[in-house]
């Protein structure tokens, strides 16, 4: 006799209209370990997990839980069996408390009276059993992300989870609250609890599971106990090729100064100071990387930096135009001297998704010449010189009239990235490169970065991903609470002091490299 | 001069009513995130259908009944339109004023020929007046004899209804289960679903007390304030119910004092008709009526506090895609 896993799968296939998702998937859990599973974007890890919470149903396959069959038709069903999960976007009630967003749904009574008081009691057990400490009367909008992600694992701890599933839950936390997340999620394991963690870090799954499954292109590729592989094996399996986690560069040869920002400061429409004296050269032929928590100021700098919002002191110097408060530019006027942007959200400011590609691969160049005729768009021009793109950029389908919303992000974000590139610019500011871009593509994305850098132009990259910054960067400059807090040269930086740093944990007098 | 002040809030009680019932309909409506434009045409319904019920079978009871039952049917048609089939809600709600004010009065025409009105109804087909014990005997005593007599005695059920309701459901948003999950529903219905409550069925149930309320409003209109349905009777108090609801900020109490405060508007502007005021000459009714319209405009441009209203209001719920 085996004891029965906390959850097995066999042969589960979804499919959305064309799009197979999952095919023919098999997954054994073990109870009380922590599984990992690990596969790129669009492979279809979401919709799995989205099938065991009951919010699809799978179109074949069976799902035994502790070795009973088990039908899942909806998460009231999943929630029955004892699955809690941990959504990538939180799952709560903004303006509700800590407790009403526990116990919504499991309220114990139709009056709120006679749940609350058992429930502040449940919650308190829970929190001492499980070191999870949160404020249960604080309103969930005022607490930092860390502790919403407690709140998301107590509620579906005090609806009784045996089996916790977590959704990428490190994409917004610090390296030390993703720490902190770890210990509490081993407590669990001895607890009792199975976790199952969907990531495409392969950090993650090393230094915390105990199994790991991979999944490619909607299936399930392999099982591997985790302590008997490693992080180059996780990688070929994710993506079916050998890859390399870091960009080949030769040492960066900077010359002049393109771009400085001098004692930049800007105020949001509330009047806090959202950018603090932020002062940076950027040279010709460097790549500076722009490391931080996301929402200490980076999307802010960027905004400034490309003329989309006016800076409120302080100038920036841009290939002899010196931009201040009163003589200020617009993103127009910006592109015109020669300043490309890559914008972070691509879906919100880089395309229109409506748009077919050649539409979308001209905004922002949409007065040029080259796309306007004296009354019409020369839409034959526009279209021919898309097309070009794309195969230069290997945009797939190599398609200008399809509309941008239907290409993967990889392909969007070539189509935006070529969009800029292409005019040939002397800076380049680029936002979260490839977020949400599977890993083939974020390898071909990073070498065009460096390429543009060897061609002499000026780079300042902004991303939450510590490894994309490490690995592009010749300089990186940390950003917290609006102001940089120290700069290290890409060979002296390792994760760990990054990490404390974008959490401006360090004391002064360990702080490496003089302030920016 | 108390006198008159007596009366301009006696008159209150009587405009706020309608108001009243639809504001907390729309606020039901728009907590479990469905906007609801159609307030004016839910309550412009029930008034024709409880007028002609209550001409047909003699009762202003069967009236109210059959008006709650046209002002559910359109609520679920809003619901049916916004919720499983995530249409537009501001378009399924302006078809639903248009085609209610256009079929009521074909109806009417054709089952009464009387120019689009229904008969004027008498006796037990309107709701009387409710005398208190001793109003009466106390109606000459100075003072208490205005306030008792005049102002709080002599309203039709309904009224005192509507100021019942308010409470009430202030109690079922935040003291109860369903409160709660209606809140919910409204910021944010995928923290809903993923608790395992079904958000369709939710914002249907919402929908139907929207309807209920409404019907209240309409049949208030038709049997009890008035004698009778009259082409376009609502006359825009679905959209000034709309105002108080923002102006009351979701909350039920605000929203009741909002509406009080632009029924009293609505009672001093009749009163004002034809009145020489000293040093400005006669005011036009007009100018007081937009005055809802023009302080609601002011407090959603930030002059009087903020309104925020429920997140997710006015948007489909779809299951993301992953």
């Amino acid at each position: 006799m085996t004891t029965p896993y906390a959850i097995e799968l066999r042969g589960i296939s979804k499919r959305f209209g064309a799009v197979q998702a999952n095919k023919d998937i098999s997954l054994q859990v073990p109870a009380a370990t922590i599984h990992g599973i690990i596969g790129e974007n669009g492979a279809g890890k979401s919709t799995l997990m989205s099938i065991i919470y009951g919010f699809y149903e799978a179109d074949k396959g069976e799902i035994d839980i502790d070795g009973q069959l088990t039908h899942i038709r909806n998460s009231q069903d999943a929630i029955n069996a004892g699955i809690g999960m941990v959504h990538q976007h939180f799952m709560l009630v903004e303006n509700f408390s800590v407790l009403e967003n526990i116990i919504l749904g499991a309220e114990g009574g139709s009056l709120l009276k006679e749940g609350v008081q058992a429930a502040r009691k449940e919650l308190q057990r829970l929190e001492e059993e499980y070191k999870l400490d949160v404020d249960i009367d604080a309103i969930v909008e005022d607490l930092p992300v860390g502790l919403q992600q407690r709140v998301e694992i107590l509620k579906a701890l005090y609806r009784g989870a045996k089996i916790l599933i977590l959704d990428e839950p490190t994409g917004v936390l610090t390296p030390q609250e993703a720490d902190h997340l770890f210990r509490i999620l081993k407590a669990l394991k001895e607890q009792g609890v199975t976790v199952i963690i969907i990531t495409h870090k392969l950090r993650e799954i090393l230094a915390l599971t105990d199994n790991v499954s991979v999944m490619r292109q909607g299936e399930m590729v392999a099982h591997r106990e985790t302590a008997l592989t490693n992080k180059e094996e996780l990688a070929e399996l994710m993506v079916g090729k050998k890859v390399r986690l870091t960009v080949d560069k030769s040492t960066a040869q900077p010359t002049d100064t393109i771009l400085s920002a001098k004692n930049v400061s800007w105020f949001d429409e509330q009047g806090i100071e959202r950018l603090k004296n932020v002062s940076f050269d950027l040279k010709a032929g460097e790549i500076v990387g722009i490391a931080g928590v996301s929402g200490n100021g980076q999307s802010e700098l960027l905004n400034v930096l490309s003329g989309i919002t006016p800076l409120s002191s302080g100038e920036i110097h841009f290939n002899n135009e010196i931009i201040t408060t009163t003589n200020t530019k617009n993103p127009q006027q910006m592109r015109e001297l020669k300043m490309a942007h890559v914008p972070e959200d691509r879906h919100k400011m880089g395309l229109v998704t409506g748009f077919e590609a050649y539409e979308a691969a001209v905004l922002g160049y949409h007065d040029s010449p080259a796309y306007n005729g004296k009354v019409l768009l020369k839409r034959k021009a526009m279209q021919s010189e898309c097309l070009e793109r794309m195969q230069k950029w290997d945009v797939r389908p190599p398609n200008p009239y399809l509309k941008t919303a239907n290409f993967s992000g990889g392909n969007q974000q070539k189509i935006v990235i070529a969009r800029e590139v292409e005019q040939n610019p002397d800076a380049l500011l680029i936002g979260q490169p490839t977020r949400g871009v599977d890993i083939g593509a974020i390898e071909n994305i990073h070498e065009e970065i460096v390429k543009l850098r060897d061609a002499g132009k000026a780079i300042l990259l902004v991303s939450v991903e510590l490894d994309e910054i490490m690995a592009l960067s010749d300089r990186i400059l940390v950003m917290f609470d609006g102001a940089i807090v120290g700069e290290v040269s890409a060979k002296d930086a390792d994760e760990k002091t990054l990490g404390l740093m974008m959490a401006n944990a360090l004391n002064e007098d360990t702080q490496t490299g003089a302030q920016a | 001069m108390f006198e008159s002040l007596i009366l301009i809030l006696d008159a209150t009680l009587r405009v706020s009513t309608p108001l009243i019932f639809a504001a907390l309909a729309g606020l039901y409506a728009e907590r479990s995130g469905i906007v609801d434009i159609g307030l004016e045409g839910k309550m412009l319904g029930s008034a024709f259908a409880a007028a002609a019920a209550a001409t047909f079978f003699g009762s202003a009871w069967i009236g109210l009944f059959f008006g709650i039952m046209a002002s559910v049917f359109l609520a679920l048609l809003h619901g049916f339109a916004c919720i499983t089939h995530r249409g537009d809600h501001i378009v399924s709600g302006v078809a639903i004023n248009t085609i209610v004010a256009g079929l009521t009065v074909t109806l009417g025409l054709y089952w009464f020929d009387q120019g689009g009105q229904t008969p004027s109804l008498v006796g037990a087909e309107r709701f009387g007046p409710i005398t208190f014990p001793f109003a009466d005997a106390l109606a000459d005593v100075p003072v208490i004899g205005l306030l008792y007599s005049e102002l709080l005695s002599g309203h039709s059920v309904l009224v005192y209804l509507a100021f019942v309701l308010v409470p009430v459901s202030a109690w079922i948003i935040y003291q109860t289960r369903f409160g709660l999950r209606l809140r919910a529903v409204g910021e944010n219905p995928h923290a809903v679903d993923t608790a395992g409550i079904n958000v369709a069925a939710i914002r249907y149930r919402a929908m139907i007390i929207c309807g209920i309320l409404c019907g209240i409003a309409g049949a208030y209109l038709s049997t009890a304030h008035n004698a009778g349905f009259l082409k376009d009777m609502s006359a825009g108090k679905g959209y000034i119910a709309l105002a108080a609801l923002i102006f009351g900020k979701w909350r039920p109490m605000s929203v009741l004092l909002a509406c009080l405060l632009f029924g009293f508007l609505d009672a001093v502007a009749v009163r004002m008709q034809g009145v020489e005021v000293a040093g400005i000459g006669q005011v036009p009714v007009q100018a007081i009526e937009v005055l809802p319209y023009v302080l609601t405009v002011l407090l959603l441009a930030g002059f009087i506090g903020k309104a925020v209203g429920p997140k997710a209001v006015g948007r489909p719920y779809v299951k993301e895609r992953s």
